[in-house]
């Protein structure tokens, strides 16, 4: 395992519920590469999982398609940056909530969870081709 | 996701193994939910499900709150250690069955 100062890779993914594993796999590859606790990597792996879960699910609402998404996870001296870019429908910042915690019923968790787990979460305008640009981020301590 | 489901008397257990996303949640639903419609206990046991994202969280929270409503419950059973982490990320770990 290194410890690099600096990581930037990303990935192409077709947008389906189907790609999620793929994405997961994605994400565990780029984050052995880093000297950080197990337990924050499998945190950061259920982030980005869950962000491009909320593409197939809302964007796309979850409509078969070709198109592709893509995944880009940087490090550079500490500041972890992931971007998500999709060509789905834009995306009405003012609707993404995640449920009441207390108000107990299935769905409305993923947002919860990546803001549980991420320090800033930001919707762009995605330039083109892309319509959707969401940035999340976190400071890393390796 | 793979699962085995075993009876002992009025319980039945089901056994999931792999990884619970979106892409397999209404499989683990067909395989939950008649055993809760069948008014039967359900013994969900997680030892072998390595991860778990929002949508089988959701499974557990439908699965539990459709027991609840026909009067048997869904108890889960040797809770591996990340799908722990993620209920209790989504504070249910008060409000699930942890068997």
């Amino acid at each position: 395992m290194n410890n690099l100062a600096q990581i930037s890779e990303q990935r192409d993914f077709v947008v389906s519920s189907s790609s999620l594993k793929d994405v997961r796999s994605f994400s565990r590859e780029v984050f052995e590469k880093v000297n950080i606790d197990q337990d924050l990597k499998d945190e950061l792996v259920l982030a980005i999982a869950e962000a491009a879960q909320n593409i197939v699910k809302h964007a796309y609402q979850g409509e078969d398609t070709e198109d592709k998404m893509e995944i880009k996870i940087s490090l550079s001296n500490g500041n972890l940056e992931i971007g998500f870019f999709d060509k789905g429908r834009p995306v009405e910042k003012d609707k993404i909530r995640h449920r009441k915690i207390d108000d107990i019923k299935p769905g409305g968790l993923g947002t919860f969870f990546i803001q549980q787990i991420m320090d800033a979460v930001v919707f762009k305008e995605g330039e083109k081709p892309w319509i959707n640009h969401l940035i999340l981020s976190k400071k890393i301590d390796y | 996701m793979s699962y085995k489901v075993t009876e002992e008397g009025e319980i039945s257990i089901v056994h999931l193994d792999g990884e619970i996303d979106m892409d397999v949640t209404e499989k683990a639903k067909e395989v939950i939910m008649p055993l809760i419609e069948a008014k039967k206990e359900v013994h969900l046991n997680l030892k072998e499900v390595q991860y778990m994202d929002s949508s089988g969280i959701s499974v557990l929270i439908e699965s539990h709150q459709k027991a609840t409503e026909l009067g048997t419950k869904v108890i889960l059973k040797d809770i591996s250690k990340s799908v722990l982490k993620v209920i209790m990320m989504a504070k249910l770990e008060q409000i699930l069955n942890l068997g």
